[in-house]
């Protein structure tokens, strides 16, 4: 069998080790949550409730209104302590809403189950999905109700499932697919009924390779199928896996629904079918804790809202030579600079080991190996001193808006010129000024 | 773990341990065969040539670094002892040791630091240096000495292309033999003679993945379609491409000069325009020009093409249609 791949990348480190063998452990809810009313990309849903209220597990306390926006929950059943603006792991703060746990998970009793999901119309599918905050676990944690609506003139032949968890460290995917590969299924039949897409395949990297015979075995008398993938980061970026597994390629500037593919990762696949089976809505996840300085690396199902600081010394807490907490995998993840944030539907993972001090810049040498690993046929060097420069023109047509800050390019830089930094600087100068002059 | 000491920096934190002064040193490394090999052949001149230009660079970039209120760090990298290994290398061995300082410092002066330094000049420095030499100090830049184990012995000598170019060395029947170009038995620039030591030296740096191999390979193809076609259409008067590969500059310029990232192209394309360049530019002068050898030149100018072909030969965005 031919493994398939796609061209560029970059190969590193992967320490999947340190988790890939721990199953998943229930968390027990911690004390206190915060729950953050954006943690999603759009807008923030608007507050529900009230300091001094008295809240359910499973109740909605913020409403996603728009359409680019999604509803959150309450992750716990407790009194709310506030809702004001907190720092959120994203990086600037957001309207949250503390909760204190009484521990009894009371859960709210208007939770609507379906008896047969499957003979739902793709509108209930998505209206479920939406009522119940579903969000892409994958990471950049777009509204799933969105991704389930095709455009019209868009027809849909192909949901790709992503199993690929190319992101060094991160496990949590892996053991899902492992623990629970009918829920999976199932809710990507769910998301296939939704798009109208004609089957299914689930993409697994090569590094992974028990959960790809898994669903393998699992999707033999079926339409859908396992397609083994070569593991290279960035594998599991939508658009590459795209054109890995099918050799499509997405327009500049498009999306998936214009070469009639939609991606679900397979963590937004279980949720999708928790939300309609069981009208559960999106309120605890699988993360990956790891990292040298993790005492007791895990992959455990946490509440949305358990600060970070909770989850740490559940895994035995962090030795003291740690200097670097990231949210996410280490090519893409964000860096933390307090503990007192809390798990938000984008966390995938919390990673801590002691960073080495800052390498030395040099200037770029043009050895050219950013654009040799750039996996969206960039060249980032090229962009990064257009924005040093303020030629905010010049980067646009050098298709510097196509930058999925995968990280391949720094990651291979003997310069050690930080390009993403450069390039995520120049992407937000360019959309202020769009904005502006709109 | 105390919150206080967290880092907070951009993603990607995991990073690869290349570093510009590994890649540095691993050239230098590189560069051993070729030492070596001219150390064999040229004894107490190689010894002299190769200090002098090496000292020479390296404090030419430690003045301007100097006057240009720069970090000193920027001496370590290794580029300027890269910059002077590869311009003895090219220099002609009875060269006299101002005339090798002389290079140097033009080397570092005018071909690297005038343009800010590492990473910022158009030129490779160490041609930039020869080229000056050739210009400036025509006669002691084409006067050979045979190599101390060629046991040859006249009182003028000339290279094997010299023999080529202005001796008709195909009709005279004194043509070079391929097995003394392949070893270094033969006159010529300090470290071009060997094409072993050259070819080793080049290896490395495939296997390194230092240099880009469309470079060396799109110079060959090149150099021997040009040299070819003459070859097969007239064999009584033109040399073989294999006489033109291991003969002269060839094999340092395809593996050191022209390969030098900072004055190659960003692209594949750009890569593959640039090197079919060189070796077509290289046919042109031995076969046509006025000079016996036109590596030095060929790979200046197509330096000069770099800018333009990393502007309009970019590769292509994923999901970019062709012309819209």
């Amino acid at each position: 069998m031919k493994i398939k791949s796609f061209p560029h990348g970059v190969h590193p480190p992967e320490f999947k080790e340190l988790t890939a063998e721990k199953p998943l452990e229930q968390m027990p809810p911690s004390e206190k949550v915060m729950i953050p009313l954006l943690q999603h990309f759009g807008s923030p849903a608007q507050p529900l409730v009230q300091k001094g209220d008295e809240v359910l597990l499973g109740q909605k306390i913020g409403e996603g209104k728009s359409l680019f926006s999604a509803s959150v929950h309450s992750s716990v059943s407790g009194k709310v302590l506030s809702v004001e603006s907190l720092n959120h792991p994203g990086g600037s703060p957001v309207l949250t809403v503390t909760i204190a746990n009484d521990g009894q998970d009371s859960v709210f009793p208007e939770r609507r189950g379906e008896k047969n999901p499957f003979s739902l119309r793709p509108e209930e599918i998505r209206q479920k999905v939406k009522e119940a905050g579903v969000v892409g676990l994958g990471g950049a944690a777009f509204p799933t109700s969105v991704k389930l609506s095709p455009p019209k003139d868009k027809p849909i032949d192909t949901l790709i499932i992503n199993g690929c968890e190319c992101e060094p460290l991160l496990t949590s995917d892996y053991r899902l697919m492992l623990e629970a590969p009918d829920d999976i299924l199932k809710g990507a039949e769910l998301a296939r009924i939704a798009t109208g897409a004609e089957r299914i395949i689930v993409g697994i990297e090569e590094n992974k390779k028990e959960a790809f015979e898994l669903f393998q075995d699992k999707l033999q008398n079926s339409p859908g199928e396992a397609v083994l993938l070569k593991t290279k980061y960035p594998q599991g970026a939508e658009k590459n896996l795209i054109y890995s597994l099918l050799r499509r390629k997405v327009p500049r500037g498009g999306l998936p629904f214009d070469v009639k593919i939609v991606v679900q990762n397979v963590g937004t696949a279980k949720a999708i079918w928790d939300a309609v089976k069981d009208g559960k809505p999106l309120y605890e996840r699988a993360i990956t804790v790891s990292g040298q300085s993790i005492k007791e690396p895990k992959n455990i199902i946490t509440r949305i809202g358990t600060p970070f600081r909770d989850v740490i010394n559940f895994c035995g807490g962090a030795s003291d030579e740690a200097n670097i907490l990231v949210m996410g995998g280490p090519m893409m993840g964000i860096a933390q600079w307090s503990l007192d944030v809390p798990v938000v539907k984008g966390t995938s993972g919390m990673l801590a080991w002691p960073a080495p001090s800052l390498s030395r810049e040099y200037p770029c040498i043009r050895c050219s190996r950013c654009l040799e690993h750039c996996p969206m046929g960039l060249v980032p060097t090229q962009l990064a001193k257009y924005v040093k420069f303020d030629l905010f023109k010049e980067a646009e047509d050098w298709g510097i808006l196509d930058c999925v800050e995968c990280g391949s390019c720094q990651y291979t830089c003997p310069s050690k010129i930080p390009l993403v930094h450069w390039i995520r600087l120049g992407k937000n100068k360019i959309i202020s000024l769009r904005k502006k002059s709109a | 773990m105390p919150d206080k000491k967290l880092i907070l920096q951009s993603s990607p934190h995991f990073k690869d341990r290349d570093s510009v002064p590994k890649i540095m040193y691993a050239v230098i490394v590189s560069l051993a065969p070729a030492v070596i090999a001219s150390l064999y052949f040229f004894r107490l001149r190689a010894v002299i040539l190769l200090l002098a230009c090496v000292i020479a660079c390296v404090a030419t970039e430690a003045l301007f670094l100097w006057v240009r209120k720069r970090p000193f760090h920027s001496l370590y990298d290794g580029s300027a002892v890269i910059t002077g290994i590869l311009l003895a290398l090219t220099l002609p061995p009875s060269l006299s040791l101002e005339l090798a300082i002389i290079g140097a410092v033009v080397a570092i002066a005018l071909g690297k630091q005038i343009f800010g330094g590492l990473g910022y000049n158009i030129f490779n420095p160490a041609l930039v240096g020869r080229a000056f030499l050739q210009t400036a100090f025509t006669a002691d830049m084409t006067t050979w000495i045979p190599s101390l184990t060629d046991k040859i012995d006249t009182a003028t000598y000339a290279t094997p292309l010299g023999l080529l170019k202005f001796q008709d060395a195909v009709a005279q029947g004194i043509l070079t033999p391929l097995k003394n170009l392949f070893l270094g038995n033969t006159g010529g620039c300090l470290g071009e003679t060997s094409a072993l030591a050259l070819i080793l030296g080049g290896l490395f740096l495939l296997f390194r993945r230092v240099i880009d191999w469309r470079i060396p390979l799109g110079i060959f193809l090149s150099l021997t379609a040009f040299t070819g076609i003459f070859w097969i259409a007239d064999p009584g008067k033109y040399a073989s491409p294999l006489f033109h590969i291991l003969a002269g500059g060839f094999l340092i310029g395809a593996f050191f000069m022209a390969t030098d990232l900072v004055t190659s192209p960003l692209s594949p394309l750009g890569t593959w325009i640039y090197a079919l360049g060189i070796g077509f530019t290289i046919g042109l002068i031995r076969l046509f020009g006025g000079f016996p050898e036109g590596v030095m030149y060929s790979i200046l100018f197509m330096n000069a093409f770099v800018p333009l072909l990393n502007r309009y030969a970019r590769p292509r965005i994923l999901g970019e249609r062709r012309k819209e």
